[in-house]
């Protein structure tokens, strides 16, 4: 699915990813935990492409294409999605319909007919109800005065609409309260199968319980430092990122 | 909003760099001699075998004209306009033996209307929208008339109104625009060759949107419509006008005068989709779009709302205004101007406050990208009868790379201290994390500029009757296309 190989990357004249290599392949989940400022949502951001980063060196292949050489929105409608650490507000555009030019955006890309108002209608009212979103919810301008958590749910709705192949979810848990950790894991959860993987970044073992991942991946200044199975997480909640690292 | 969904579908049919409505069809056209002078006022006049009285009206205004000096103030920046170098009358040949019905009409207008996507038979049937077809100056289709009629509803060319309502002409039209206002003013009082006339009832509530469609089509023809609506006392009516044109190098003038009067309790609405042509990406060529819209709440109550989406033309020099003489009348302007490329805009609007309880509302968007320049100019005056008078002002300016412009430049004089007059102002430029959000998520770069550019303006486009509304949110997608994000 995913082959990261010796990756950096800067911004300006800063150095941020100094040699990130990392393979995800189909039906896994990685989880990528680290101190702030360690180069998570850089990885995220320059997978995706924002452009303001610039790529030094190494090689990124997705699903057997190079990553590297498309713009955004290739990348987007090759099915690489990234749930944002901060969403963005859109004022004047309906959620809804947010949802909707996303979805034809990316049916259009595989030549797939739009989807009519009925069908993407039914099928938004079901993902929603799983999320236990409100549809007056949908109908208010994108993000735009959602609390913190809301807007994290309306990442993973927007998640389980595109049916991505490969999800990054970047601090998808900070700031949902304990009911709405659970519902967005069960999100998650339900869209996982065999065919997509996910690359989950996180502060806390306690998504991981809900998530649970087949590898943990510990980032340290723009470096993939230790790699592991699920027991990683455990050990890390225990000892803390630098004698983690030191170790 | 399945409105909006259309802007992206017509946004990926449309080639980027094509002007959809660029091109011209050879309909032979009777034309006036080029320039300007008593002659061709008196041409245009016999043309339209016009009454005396108007002759002498028009001719009072090309003296005022000679004597005025063209408006310096607004912050464009064009070549000085030689006057003689246009042709001021041009008529399509085939309307000499006026068509009693669409079928009689030259097939080969039909068909530029078809490249337009006017579709006049379907229009009828589907929108129930009743179409006044200006195409340059002379009427050339009007439906929906006899029903209108039945109400008591007047709704046809101005050119038929000197002939068979000359008294509502002599006593409304110059009314709320003297002649001697300025000098495009004045030129138009002199050589407009046609435009809509309405008059609705008193209570009487017009049923259906009233249409037209304007069209610039003959090489070098100035066009100088002038359009007149009065609301008799308990009525309504909205009024759409759009229009596009085809693609030419000469410059084009345009002078249009509109005048709206509002009688007690009367309430009129005016909608405008302004997408004429711009010129092409080195700026070269387009329409000189120089219009004086102005309306008079002349009765209590009463109250005029414009609503305007200019996305067209080189320069736009307008500035459509409310007179709030009724106490308890109100005025309402809401603007969205775009400009791109080698685009200006100078536009805004004025409300002068002379009622008790009179209350304005403005809300301009503007938005800039390419090398265009773009201003809102706007004057709220409130005199000291307008005891108790309100106004709101908000413009926001969106600015999309680096080489484009912004300006707001508000007057307010007021001279009642019991006026509340707020004013808010913003300027931003597009914000490169919302587009890389909508990118993120398969939108391209001209569509996820369509999107937020829709959602900035979705305050005004929500004012548009819904018709309209889907064309307005197309116009603004497609007029921003390539520029960078
Ligand atoms: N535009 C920028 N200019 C300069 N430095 C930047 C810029 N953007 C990010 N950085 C720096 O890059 C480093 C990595 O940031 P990043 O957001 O990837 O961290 P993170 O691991 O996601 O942290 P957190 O856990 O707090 O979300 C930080 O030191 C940050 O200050
Ligand atoms: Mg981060």
């Amino acid at each position: 699915m995913l082959n990261i190989n010796n990756l950096k990357a800067s911004i300006g004249d800063k150095d941020i990813l100094k040699g990130v290599s990392l393979s995800i392949n189909k039906g896994e989940v990685h989880a990528l935990m680290g101190p702030n400022g360690s180069g998570k949502s850089t990885l995220a951001y320059v997978l995706s492409g924002k452009d303001k980063y610039e790529v030094n060196e190494g090689t990124v292949d997705f699903k057997g294409k190079n990553l590297l050489n498309m713009n955004v929105e290739e990348r987007a409608n090759n099915g690489l999605f990234l749930a944002f650490q901060y969403p963005m507000e859109i004022p004047g555009v309906q959620t809804s319909f947010f949802l909707r030019t996303a979805i034809n955006a990316k049916r259009k890309f595989n030549n797939l007919p739009e989807l009519d108002a009925l069908e993407f209608a039914k099928l938004l009212k079901l993902k929603a109800q799983e999320l236990n979103i409100n549809s007056d919810m949908l109908k208010r301008d994108l993000n735009v005065d959602y609390s913190g958590g809301e807007k994290k749910k309306q990442e993973i709705l927007q998640l389980s609409m595109l049916n991505p192949d490969l999800a990054i979810l970047d601090e998808t848990d900070s700031g949902l309260d304990i009911d709405a950790l659970r519902i967005v894991s069960e999100g998650v959860n339900k869209a996982r199968n065999k065919e997509n993987s996910f690359l989950v970044i996180t502060h806390y073992q306690r998504l991981l319980n809900y998530i649970k991942p087949d590898f943990v991946h510990i980032i340290a200044d723009g470096k993939i430092v230790k790699s592991g199975d699920y027991s990683l997480a455990l050990e890390l909640e225990d000892q803390g990122y630098e004698k983690m690292a030191k170790a | 909003m399945v409105a909006s969904e259309q802007t992206i579908k017509q946004v990926n049919k449309l080639g980027s760099s094509d002007y959809k409505y660029g091109f011209s069809s050879d309909i032979e056209s009777i034309q006036a001699p080029k320039g300007l002078n008593e002659e061709v006022v008196r041409f245009i006049s016999k043309q339209k075998n016009e009454p005396e009285w108007m002759l002498e009206w028009r001719l009072k205004a090309f003296s005022v004209f000679n004597k005025l000096k063209k408006p310096d103030w607004a912050k464009l920046n064009f070549p000085e306009i030689d006057f003689q170098d246009y042709y001021y009358y041009s008529a399509p040949k085939s309307m000499k033996d006026k068509p009693k019905s669409l079928d009689e009409i030259d097939p080969e207008i039909l068909k530029t209307y078809e490249k337009l996507g006017i579709p006049i038979q379907e229009q009828k049937i589907l929108s129930g929208v009743a179409v006044d077809v200006v195409l340059d100056s002379v009427s050339i289709a009007t439906t929906y008339k006899k029903q209108l009629s039945e109400l008591g509803i007047i709704f046809c060319p101005i050119s038929e109104a000197i002939q068979e309502h000359p008294d509502l002409i002599k006593k409304y039209l110059g009314s709320v625009i003297p002649v001697s206002d300025h000098s495009f003013a004045a030129l138009n009082s002199a050589v407009f060759t046609d435009g809509s006339f309405v008059y609705i009832p008193e209570n009487v509530r017009c049923p259906v949107e009233l249409s037209t469609y304007f069209r610039i089509n003959a090489i070098n023809t100035g066009q100088f419509e002038r359009t007149l609506i009065i609301a008799n006392k308990n009525s309504y009516v909205s009024y759409l006008e759009g229009c596009t044109a085809p693609m030419r190098d000469e410059n084009q003038l345009h002078a249009a005068n509109v005048e709206l009067i509002a009688l007690d309790n009367a309430e009129i609405k005016y909608s405008t989709v302004q997408n004429w042509y711009p010129g092409d990406k080195e700026g070269k060529g387009g329409i000189y779009n120089f219009v004086t819209k102005r309306g008079a709440c002349r009765g209590v109550n009463s109250k005029i709302s414009w609503t305007q989406v200019e996305t067209g033309s080189a320069i736009t020099w307008k500035y459509p205004s409310c007179i709030l003489q009724g106490d308890n009348s109100k005025g309402e302007f809401y603007s969205v101007a775009i400009t791109n490329n080698f685009q200006q805009a100078d536009t805004g609007t004025k409300m002068i406050h002379i009622g008790k309880n009179t209350s304005s509302k403005i809300i301009s968007k503007g938005i800039s990208a390419g090398n265009a320049s773009n201003t809102y100019r706007g004057l709220v005056k409130i005199q000291p009868s307008a005891t108790n008078a309100r106004n709101f002002t908000q413009c926001d300016s969106l600015l999309i790379g680096n080489e484009c412009g912004a300006h707001t430049v508000p007057y307010i004089e007021s001279s009642n201290s019991g006026a509340q007059v707020e004013h808010e102002a913003t300027t931003s430029k597009i914000n490169e994390d919302q587009l890389f959000y909508c990118q993120q998520r398969g939108l391209s770069n001209d569509e996820a500029i369509g999107l937020i550019v829709n959602g900035f303006c979705k305050e005004v486009l929500q004012h548009l009757p819904m018709e309209f509304a889907v064309e307005a949110q197309k116009l603004v997608s497609i007029n921003l296309e390539g520029s960078v994000g």
